[in-house]
């Protein structure tokens, strides 16, 4: 039977959705124990929100200064001696995961599956290689553990409703210093959160300027969506890079998205394809991003939009 | 001698439109431009404007791949890397493998950074760096956007799905790169020629005593599922009813 322990990602004392979203991958093993592990300075709160995410087993709770900032070769040793004993060890596909994960897997001596759109089997799962534009399916050996991480925008999050107990688990395990953690950008508050949110509003270059981009912001308040960018808006310095979306930003999959002035360069399509309903505005009715669009408008997207915000609110 | 280690894969040329081959194997890279993965070439660039500021003396290129990767370390060369070491490897090389021989290297030539790009543009691992600094026991900062080097030590601001992140870390250290941190340069002619004369040294993985790592079982590969293309709308009005008849307005 597989056994999967599956680490917690939080920030701000709050359970980041990609936490319940590894455990509904994980429980796409038939039969698996599911545990996850929460790392923290004080993981009270935190363990009460993710024993209430149905199928878990148990959560365990791993409390210390050191585990107040997510720095990889920090938690890693304490991850390698606390999942000795499972099969398989989850971690979600973003910058956490990316960062912490394949350092688990070196320790463990072990590749890593990373990216898991799907789930075959215990040891057999899809990934997307070559941003996307081919889907791997790979067998890890049976006798080797599993270490992965989880694309998010593949997996519906688990529901809540669960009543998994809280165990906490004190790891004697040597932590590095030579690693300190100094800043970090706030997020900026208000909307939702780009990875997460139901409904997004991206713009590209065609908006000319980050002053220009109040239209896309407006919009997106309006429809309570949070907003996005395209690669060439970001470069172009319109908007800060944490909101490129995109195979080289993030991957999304919201139930509507809607791509403003974005043409459709391939690595944008990597970062959308997921999404449920994408509604294309652009004035170039060749424009690639139609291609994959449920609803295109040709036009001017300064007409456009503030139209389409005005309607909506009618 | 300060030494600063770089990473080159040989990948695919991100402008090409990749296709899967018709006995779902792989992907078909038959007569296809082959170039320097390009996030290792920003990772080179880094490590070149280092050497030029005189807070290193020497770069050195590492390739693990086919006979063939010498022509992405000639390049390499060319750009301004002082020497290049090509680890050879038919077929596939797993992350695992790759960190191995990194890890052997380091041994070898003792540098106080090694730079590697945060993912090659392929397979989509993006793992050699972390697991190089497991198996070294050394600090990481993954996905960079800007390093500050003095006195010994590190400020590395990484790019995180919050924003931006800032660590201090010391050195000895791995570091791989995003696409922020700088614009490689372009090659110039003299320097194509120049590069000639570099060493480029051979090595295979029993040379070193890498055991490779096994790596996983590919099944399958197969193209991803289209989208449909959907309906063009003429007006606002058009999409605002379309996008309520959806239930998503």
């Amino acid at each position: 039977m597989s056994t999967i322990l599956v680490i917690a990602e939080h920030l701000g004392g709050k359970l980041n959705p990609s936490t319940a979203k590894c455990v509904s991958c994980a429980a796409s093993i038939t039969g698996a124990a599911i545990d996850v592990a929460i790392f923290a300075a004080d993981g009270a709160a935190l363990s009460q929100e993710a024993a209430a995410i149905s199928g878990v087993r148990t959560v365990l709770r791993i409390d210390s200064p050191a585990n107040a900032e997510p720095i990889a070769a920090v938690l890693a040793p304490q991850i390698a001696k606390l999942a000795a004993n499972y099969s398989h060890v989850f971690g979600p596909s973003t910058t956490y995961g990316k960062d912490l994960m394949p350092r688990v897997a070196g320790l463990f001596g072990v590749n890593q599956v990373s990216d898991v759109m799907a789930v075959e089997g215990p040891h057999r799962f899809k990934r997307p290689i070559y941003a996307g534009n081919a889907i791997l399916t790979v067998d890890v050996p049976e006798d080797t553990k599993v270490v992965a991480t989880v694309r998010v925008a593949s997996f519906e999050a688990a529901a809540p409703g669960g009543n998994a107990p809280v165990e906490t688990v004190t790891l004697d395990v040597p932590l590095p210093t030579h690693t300190r953690f100094v800043d970090r950008s706030a997020a900026k508050p208000g909307r939702p959160d780009l990875q997460t949110a139901r409904r997004v509003v991206s713009g590209g270059r065609a908006l000319g300027s980050g002053e220009n981009f109040k239209i896309i912001y407006s919009l997106a308040d309006r429809l309570g969506a949070a907003v996005g960018a395209s690669r060439a808006a970001v470069d172009a310095g319109y908007v800060p890079n944490d909101m490129q979306v995109g195979q080289t930003g993030k991957i999304i999959a919201p139930e509507l998205y809607v791509a403003v002035g974005i043409s459709g360069a391939i690595q944008h399509m990597t970062g959308i394809k997921d999404a449920r309903t994408i509604v294309a505005i652009n004035k170039d009715s060749e424009a690639p991003i139609f291609e994959v669009a449920d609803f295109g408008l040709v036009g001017d997207l300064f007409t456009i939009v503030p139209e389409l915000e005005k309607q909506l609110g009618a | 001698m300060r030494r600063v280690m770089v990473g080159i894969k040989r990948v695919v040329d991100y402008n090409v439109r990749v296709r899967v081959r018709p006995d779902n194997t792989g992907v078909i890279t038959d007569g296809v431009k082959m170039s320097i993965n390009p996030f290792d070439e920003i990772a080179l660039e880094e490590a070149l404007r280092i050497k030029e500021r005189g807070q290193a003396d020497e770069v050195v290129v590492v390739s693990v791949g086919p006979t063939d990767a010498q022509q992405q370390l000639r390049t390499a060369l060319a750009m301004g890397a002082d020497r290049a070491i090509l680890v050879q490897n038919d077929g596939t090389a797993a992350p695992l493998t790759v960190a191995r021989v990194f890890r052997k290297l380091i041994d070898r030539e003792s540098p106080f950074l090694v730079l590697l790009g945060k993912q090659a543009i392929d397979d989509d691992n993006g793992q050699t760096a972390q697991m190089l600094a497991a198996l070294w026991d050394r600090p990481q900062a993954v996905a960079c956007s800007k390093l500050a080097l003095e006195d010994g030590k590190l400020t590395a601001t990484r790019e995180v799905d919050a924003g931006l992140e800032t660590n201090e870390i010391e050195l000895p250290a791995v570091i791989s790169v995003d696409l922020r941190l700088n614009e490689p340069r372009y090659v110039k002619l003299p320097d194509i020629m120049k590069a000639k004369k570099k060493t480029l040294d051979t090595q295979s993985l029993g040379d070193l005593g890498v055991e490779a790592s096994g790596g996983f079982k590919t099944v399958r590969v197969e193209p991803p599922p289209q989208r449909q293309k959907g309906i063009m709308v003429k007006d606002v009005g058009e999409l605002v009813a379309a996008l309520k008849k959806r239930g998503l307005v």
